[in-house]
């Protein structure tokens, strides 16, 4: 995937000010996403990367019309793949991603980027209250 | 301890929408399951129950307490199992833990769960809850989960979209004959394809539905099973792994490595491989995890499950008869039973008491997922006593 120079988005309920798509480098290089306090092959995490620079290839999608409380209906999902090069430039690794899609009509090897959101479903309607450790926020996937 | 360890008794609830709360469901199984191998409750030496959810269902906690007051097992060591949708499977684990280690010669699981008082969007929120807060901020479904699996999978190996349908209407067709089904009615394949969409390329009888029951089994030395019965089951083969939280970090959305692993450790401790089983229930919790599953456990290359369907070698008078009891789609899934109820089919299949779905089969495979996969455990079951 290519490397994505577009200024931050507000489309779609985004904000200037939003955090990043955050996945987690480890020692091995391999990548993340969620980063997990011990990575593949028992390796340390060594940094972030802020997947919201890159693109994403769709590797499968749904349409799920059964959504639980609080969550749009129909909530378009897809798991997407980006490929990020190493600090040194040599190498690519693959990270995978799941999030919702901001439409229909996306066809698995379409190109998507992350776009923010800062409620992806409602707060604390769900079984988990709105001041849990779960957070709200986060990307959902445009075509580009 | 070497001494084989056997299930002696089993029982399940009617499955459904049921006005009964988890505690009466659990007795109900359990004390049957007593009656049905005549052993008294005194000499139960522990007592597990298998559950994923009381507390968010029902509010109700303390559910192995209440198992073992209301059957009279007191001082019986009681535990509650809790491994999702495979919290069942996991269920027989511990139970058969407890004979092999020697720290108990009777040991009574029962699986239950109610369901059916909630929303299905509640009781969906409740399952989703599983998943890691990264995945269930998407508003994110162990349905939709399967759809997209669903998509990947018939992509990838060019499968027809009607041979997930075929699926269910096995399962709806097998479990006519059983009387504890939630539904015993067939599906023809129209009804399925033409059915609304719940996870796109999934429609609504690619799913399972939601379900109020119970079931037991009784574990105990084999020794001490032929002091009860002349036929009864022996566990030769019980193993559990575990796959990724977050079901996006896998390398091959259609492979699930917890039926792999598990299984491979299974047939090795039973000293048998996939073509020595006779029958198999799998948790078709929704269609495409009868393929996923058939290929992990070695029953099916990979990509090729979908052919084994459509050539009808999974039918209850195939080559490998699949979910005999008409599977989670249409017995139900009430989740901390199911793992158990899969159990009670293989018993009764393995020591003959399978009525109108007997097959012939001296070894079978029980296949209990949790989650998207997440968590599997995989039990053998073959002919004991009389029944060998």
């Amino acid at each position: 995937m290519s490397e994505d120079d577009r200024t931050p988005k507000t489309t779609d309920g985004g904000t200037d000010a939003q955090p990043p798509f955050a996945a987690t480098r480890y020692e091995s290089g391999a990548i993340s996403y969620p980063g997990h306090p011990t990575g593949p092959e028992g390796t340390e995490p060594a940094e972030t990367v802020d997947l919201a620079e890159y693109t994403a290839e769709v590797v499968t999608w749904t349409t799920s019309t059964a959504t639980p409380p609080g969550v749009r209906q129909p909530n378009h999902l897809a798991i997407v793949e980006f490929e990020v090069p190493d600090p040194s430039g040599d190498d690519v690794h693959s990270v995978r991603a799941l999030g919702q899609l901001t439409t229909d009509g996306v066809e698995t090897g379409d190109e998507v980027r992350p776009v923010y959101v800062e409620e992806l479903r409602e707060p604390g309607v769900g079984i988990k209250d709105e001041d849990s450790a779960q957070d709200w926020d986060g990307y959902r996937f445009e075509p580009v | 301890m070497d001494e084989p360890v056997a299930v002696v008794g089993a029982s399940m609830t009617k499955f459904g929408e049921r006005d009964a709360w988890v505690q009466e469901l659990l007795a109900e199984a359990g004390k049957e399951c007593l009656e049905d191998a005549g052993v008294a409750p005194s000499d139960v030496e522990h007592v597990y129950a298998a559950n994923m959810a009381s507390g968010e269902f029902e509010g109700q906690g303390g559910i192995m307490n209440a198992l073992a007051h209301d059957l009279d097992l007191l001082p019986a060591y009681s535990q509650r199992v809790d491994q999702t949708s495979s919290s069942g499977g996991a269920g027989i684990y511990a139970a058969w833990q407890s004979i092999a280690s020697g720290a108990s010669e009777m040991t009574l699981l029962v699986g239950g769960e109610k369901m059916t008082h909630r929303t299905t969007g509640e009781a969906t929120d409740v399952i989703a809850s599983i998943t890691h807060p990264a995945e269930y901020k998407q508003g994110v479904t162990l349905p939709s989960f399967a759809g997209m699996t669903a998509r990947h999978y018939l992509e990838k190996y060019d499968a027809p979209r009607e041979s997930l349908a075929k699926v269910a209407v096995k399962n709806h067709k097998n479990g006519v004959e059983n009387p504890h089904a939630q539904f015993r009615k067939e599906v023809d394949l129209e009804t399925v394809l033409e059915s609304p969409i719940v996870a796109d390329p999934l429609r609504l009888y690619d799913f399972c539905p939601i379900t109020d029951g119970s079931a037991a089994l009784l574990l105990c030395p084999e020794s001490v099973a032929q002091e009860y019965a002349d036929e009864y089951a022996i566990i030769s083969g019980v193993a559990g792994a575990t796959d990724t939280h977050v079901v996006h970090e896998r390398e091959d959305p259609t492979t699930m490595g917890g039926v792999v692993e598990s299984s491979q450790e299974a047939y090795e401790m039973a000293g048998i491989g996939p073509d020595d089983v006779d029958v198999a229930e799998l948790h078709d919790m929704f269609t495409i995890l009868e393929f996923l599953q058939m290929e992990g456990l070695g029953f099916a290359d990979p990509g090729e499950a979908w052919k084994h369907v459509e050539e009808g070698r999974t039918d209850r008078d195939g080559e490998l008869p699949i979910n005999t009891s008409g599977g989670l789609k249409s017995k139900g899934h009430p989740l901390g039973a199911s793992g158990v109820a899969q159990g009670v089919e293989i018993y009764e299949q393995v020591t003959g008491e399978a009525g109108p779905r007997q097959v012939d089969a001296d070894v079978g495979l029980a296949c209990n997922v949790g989650g998207f996969g997440n968590c599997v455990i995989t039990t053998i079951l073959e002919s004991g006593g009389e029944a060998a």
